[in-house]
Parts: structure tokens; C-alpha cells; sequence
């Protein structure tokens, strides 16, 4: 009998398991081409080459900075404080271990040789990044210790503005804030002995 | 001359000839029955009843007044600032453009919370509007979004600190958060690639979902009808025609009606737009009059006032994991409200006197929140925001107890309606 094309009821028997394979194949291979070509739309969102670029290490003259004060630096888009802290700004940081949340810094960021008493290199100069662990703020200086607005025990530090978070002179935060880590050290370096560099670990 | 045209399910219409032409070719008779003279509404809406279309009527206002201030806005850490002070000052009624869409936002958010109000009064959103009443936060969520990239794009010193603050947010989730919140902003900080990306979600992405969201939560509408302020459903008794004996046609009586509710509104809108654009701070802030400066936050940092909740309950928390997990579910919370609420009646008529109790605690606790989040980190307003979160939960946490035990009288089985003499 020639083969007309044409399936008769009897001949037409569907198999379910083979359907079911197919449908659950096709569906897969669909599934899998839709992450890969969502790939480059979700790689589109990380920061560009130029982004990168201009985040490499800046450098900072500390020789106008004077003992007791501060001043404010750009890297990577984020305010960089640097201090020069005074021998009695240094002598008040192990005076109230009790009042903070984590006086080891065993829980915030900061490279391996920031992770001492004093937060920093050398105990005369620390560098923070300036935005509030909590949601980014700057906080504000407030050097002066026992300042009445914050309070008798107040030992010197930063008071942040959005939402209260209040942190020490090695940037370690106080209990009763809404910010859980001290501030960060990022990486940084001395390419002379009054020359900063941050961005880098070692120069 | 005239011709009969019959759509199906609706009696015959007579026509011009030009509409009958169209009738051959799309389903206009159909769609105008389905939507408008053939859908029955209860026919005891009162007040509450008119927030759904304003709405709808801001929407349309936002997109309009939107695209044309896409049309003098140049987005960019340099020129967002500066074209924003170019429309207000150099385009022909440019200012009226702007203000039309900043007083826009706030009144979606106005118009949206009595909104939600109502289905909390009545219990809308109870079974068969569980989906609607989901639809509709999602809608909400869509709106914050819009909202806050909104609020990002003049790239005032707000606007920056603003975009900082929220998408440090994301920044607390366990493990991915860094990562994840580099990623958002496509560089180390707020930035061009930030505010760049912000106004394609504001102008292109979000709107698109808005509108697709809309128009679900409509067709769900459809499916269940609406709700009325005696909670009972007017499925229940139909007419002789098929239809509920409670219900009368959206058109002609509630277009007419909304229509008188959309004049008042847009009288007491313009008041606004011409007299007080900028609400004494409430709409746009002084702190936003100035250039966005990654070196300098402002003063006090609060979000507009439509989402200062959230936040006086994200700052209230001592702890910035918990504080972001309680915003989270300050926002979840409502979704599973048709599953908390166990009361045998749907609305505030006949549920009994701790509905009525926590119903007004969370309507004083979403102010004081509100009140709380515009000021400063001062103890006393920090103490007004915790007390407030702990009332917000409480009508959500104590839900499925205190509408299970209290005394509730029996809804009626008919609506209770007399009209005007």
C-alpha cells in the first residue's frame, strides 16, 4: 500500500512520556538560554572600565595636616577621613572598651594591619572611610570629649547625622547605635613619612 | 442615519455609521459594555469610593507632565542640576510642568493611602479580593520605586543622599550585599552610572510595569466586582436580567459621580500647584536646592513624606540588619492581610470594637511615623517612631486573635442604602 501521508485514528497513538520529555527539554534549553543572554544585561550594571580606572590610588600630603585636626579626602568616590590624632586623643581610646559594640574590631573591615588598638598604622594618623557603616552618611566630627550635646561620657569622635550613630577617635561605634560595625579602614600606605597613599597596601 | 449593531450579551444599539464601521473591525460596543454600562457596581459608594479613579487620574497626569519634562531634562552629574533650574526658569511654563508632576507625586501617594484605607475599612481586600488587594501592593511597591528614582533625578544634595541612604539599604543583606549594592550603583559611589540608569528604570521601565499593573488590577476588579461598605457580596441576588438587584451600571452613575469627585480634586490640586508648590518643604525641600555634594549630607536627611514611615521604623532600630528587616516587613505585611484578618464580616460597619480599636492605633501609628521620620535623630522622636512601629505590627501581629474573638454584628443580607429624597 502506498504511503498516502495520511494517519489514520488507529495509527495515531501519542506518547505521553515521550511529550513530557521533550516539552521538559525544550523548556530547560529555553530556561537555560534566557540566563545566559541575561548575562550581559546584569554584567552591563557592574562598574565600567572608566569607573575602575579613575577609582586607582590617590595620594595625600599630611604636612599641613596639624596634631588634633582633620581633613577630608576623595577615593573612589567615598569621603576619606584622615586624622592626626594628639597623644591625649590616642590615650582616651582604651578608657571605654565597655560603651562600644565591638572594641576588638573583630567584626568590621579593615586591613590586617589596621586591626590593633588604635585602628590605624601608626597610632598619630588615622584614615577612615567616611560614610557610616549604617547607611552612608557622613558623620560629623565632634573632637571636643564630654560635649553636652551627646553626653558626659562622650570621649571625642563622629556623631552621624541621619540616623545617631556615634563612633570613637579609632572609628569603633558606640553601643545604642543604629550602625552595628565601626567605620571602615580602607587599604593605605606611607610612601614617605608624611605622604599617604590610599588605595594601596603597600607602596 | 443609523444603524443596529449586537454586541453579545448586551441589547442591540443603534449607531452611527461611522462606529458601525468600526464595530465590524474591533469590539468597541463590547468593550464599552463590558467595562462601563455593563458592569455593575454596588450602588452604595460613598466617599472612600473615590480614590480608585483619582488614581487612575494621576497616572495619566504623571505620564503626561513626565514626557515633557523628559523633553528639557538632560540627565548627567553635570547637567541634571542645571536643567532642572533651566525648566523652571527658561521654559515657556516650565515651571508649571515641574510642579504639575512634583505635586503629582505627592497626591499619588495621598490618593493611594485613602485608597488603601478604604479596603482596610471595609475589608476589600478580603476573599474573593485576595489577588486584587495583591495586585494593588504590588502596584504600591512600583510606586515607591517610581517614587524614589523620581526623587534621585534633579541631583540635589536630597536626591544624592537620598540614593545613598536607600540603596544602602540593600547593603545589609547577609553576603551579597556589597556586592550587590557596587552593582546598583555601577561604580564605588553615587554616581553618573547611577543617576544615568535611575532615569531609564523612571522614565521607561517602571512606568511600562505601572501600567501593565494597573490594567491587572483592573481586570481583577471585573472578575470579582467591587466591594462596597457593607461587605457583603451583590452576586449574591441577582435580578430577573442577570444582574445583582444592588447593583447599577458604572456608566451612567459612577462616571458621573467620579466626575464631580475628580473636579474637586483638581481644584484642591491646583490650590496647591499655584499657591503652594513646594508645602513648606513637605513636596520639595529646601536641601534639594543645591547640588548634589558627596562631601557634604545634609543637615537632616528624610525622604518625602510619603515614605518617611519606613524609614522612622528603619532608623528606630538600634541595629541596621533588624531595622532593615522590620522596613522589609512593614511593607510585607500587607499582603498577607486576607489571610490575618479571621472576622466572619468583611467591614468596619459590623466587625466589633478592637477592629475599630487597632484599626485607628494603626492610623495614628502610620501618622506619628510619618511626623516621626521628618525630624531629626532627637530622642524624643526616635521614642514616638519606636512606639509607633511597635502599634504599626501590632494591627498585623494581633490580627488573626482579636478579629477571631471579638463580637462582630451579622452583616445585613442586602445593602443598606436609601437614596437622596
Amino acid at each position: 500500500m502506498a504511503d498516502t501521508g495520511v494517519v489514520t485514528d488507529d495509527e495515531f497513538v501519542v506518547d505521553e512520556s515521550r511529550r513530557k520529555l521533550l516539552l521538559t527539554a525544550t523548556a530547560a534549553t529555553g530556561a537555560l538560554g534566557v540566563a545566559f543572554a541575561a548575562a550581559p544585561f546584569i554584567a552591563s550594571w557592574t562598574p565600567s572600565e572608566r569607573a575602575q580606572a579613575l577609582g586607582l590610588p590617590t595620594e595625600l600630603d599630611l604636612a599641613p595636616l596639624e596634631a588634633g585636626q582633620m581633613t577630608v579626602t576623595v577615593w573612589r568616590k567615598q569621603p576619606i577621613y584622615v586624622v592626626h590624632r594628639t597623644a591625649d586623643m590616642v590615650a582616651t581610646l582604651g578608657n571605654h572598651q565597655a560603651l562600644l559594640k565591638d572594641p576588638q574590631s573583630s567584626d568590621s573591615e579593615q586591613p590586617a594591619y589596621a586591626a590593633n588598638r588604635t585602628r590605624s598604622r601608626t597610632p598619630e594618623y588615622l584614615v577612615l572611610v567616611g560614610t557610616c557603616t549604617h547607611l552612608g552618611c557622613l558623620p560629623k566630627a565632634h573632637f571636643e570629649p564630654h560635649d553636652p550635646e551627646i553626653g558626659a561620657y562622650w570621649p571625642g569622635g563622629w556623631l552621624c547625622p541621619c540616623h545617631g550613630s556615634r563612633f570613637d577617635l579609632a572609628g569603633r561605634v558606640f553601643e545604642g547605635s543604629p550602625a552595628s560595625v565601626n567605620l571602615r579602614v580602607p587599604p593605605y600606605a606611607f610612601a614617605g613619612p608624611r605622604k599617604l597613599v590610599i588605595g594601596v597596601d603597600q607602596v | 442615519m443609523s444603524v443596529e449593531v449586537h454586541p453579545p450579551g448586551a441589547p442591540p444599539v443603534k449607531t452611527g455609521r461611522l462606529r458601525a464601521w468600526f464595530y465590524k473591525r474591533f469590539p468597541i460596543e463590547e468593550f464599552i459594555s463590558d467595562q462601563l454600562t455593563g458592569y455593575y457596581a454596588p450602588k452604595n459608594f460613598n466617599f472612600w469610593y473615590y480614590f480608585g479613579v483619582l488614581s487612575l487620574v494621576v497616572l495619566v497626569l504623571q505620564l503626561f507632565t513626565g514626557i515633557f519634562l523628559t523633553m528639557f531634562y538632560k540627565v548627567g552629574e553635570a547637567t541634571s542640576f542645571s536643567s532642572v533650574e533651566f525648566i523652571m526658569r527658561e521654559v515657556d511654563y516650565g515651571w508649571l510642568i515641574r510642579y504639575l508632576h512634583s505635586t503629582g507625586a505627592s497626591a499619588f501617594f495621598l490618593v493611594v493611602y485613602l485608597h488603601m484605607f478604604r479596603a482596610l475599612l471595609y475589608g476589600s481586600y478580603k476573599a474573593p479580593r485576595e489577588l486584587l488587594w495583591i495586585i494593588g501592593m504590588v502596584v504600591y511597591l512600583a510606586l515607591m520605586a517610581e517614587a524614589f528614582f523620581g526623587y534621585v533625578l534633579p541631583w540635589g544634595n536630597m536626591s544624592y543622599w537620598a540614593a545613598q541612604v536607600i540603596v544602602n539599604v540593600f547593603g545589609t543583606i547577609p553576603a551579597i550585599g556589597p556586592g550587590l549594592v557596587e552593582w546598583i550603583r555601577g561604580d564605588y559611589g553615587i554616581a553618573d552610572a547611577t543617576l544615568n540608569r535611575f532615569f531609564a528604570l523612571h522614565v521607561v521601565a517602571v512606568p511600562l510595569a505601572l501600567l501593565l499593573l494597573v490594567m491587572l488590577h483592573l481586570v481583577a476588579l471585573r472578575r470579582t466586582g467591587s466591594s462596597n461598605p457593607d461587605g457583603i457580596e451583590i452576586k449574591d441576588h441577582l435580578g430577573p436580567d442577570g444582574h445583582p438587584i444592588d447593583g447599577i451600571p458604572f456608566h451612567p452613575y459612577y462616571t458621573i459621580k467620579d466626575t464631580v469627585g475628580v473636579g474637586v480634586f483638581l481644584v484642591v490640586f491646583s490650590i496647591v500647584v499655584f499657591f503652594v508648590p513646594t508645602f513648606g518643604g513637605y513636596l520639595l525641600e529646601p536641601a534639594n536646592f543645591e547640588m548634589a555634594n558627596p562631601l557634604s549630607t545634609p543637615p537632616e536627611i528624610t525622604p518625602s513624606w510619603y515614605l518617611t514611615p519606613y524609614y522612622a521604623i528603619l532608623r528606630g532600630i538600634p541595629n541596621q540588619r533588624l531595622g532593615a528587616l522590620l522596613l522589609l516587613l512593614a511593607i510585607l505585611a500587607y499582603f498577607f492581610l486576607p489571610w490575618l484578618d479571621r472576622s466572619p464580616v468583611k467591614s468596619m460597619r459590623y466587625k466589633g470594637w478592637l477592629s475599630r480599636t487597632f484599626l485607628a492605633l494603626f492610623v495614628i501609628a502610620f501618622l506619628g511615623l510619618i511626623y516621626a521620620g521628618q525630624h531629626g535623630v532627637e530622642p524624643i522622636y526616635v521614642l514616638i517612631g519606636r512606639v509607633c512601629t511597635v502599634l504599626y505590627f501590632a494591627y498585623f501581629v494581633l490580627m488573626p486573635w482579636y478579629t477571631r474573638i471579638e463580637r462582630v454584628k451579622p452583616a445585613p443580607d442586602r445593602l443598606r442604602f436609601r437614596a437622596h429624597a
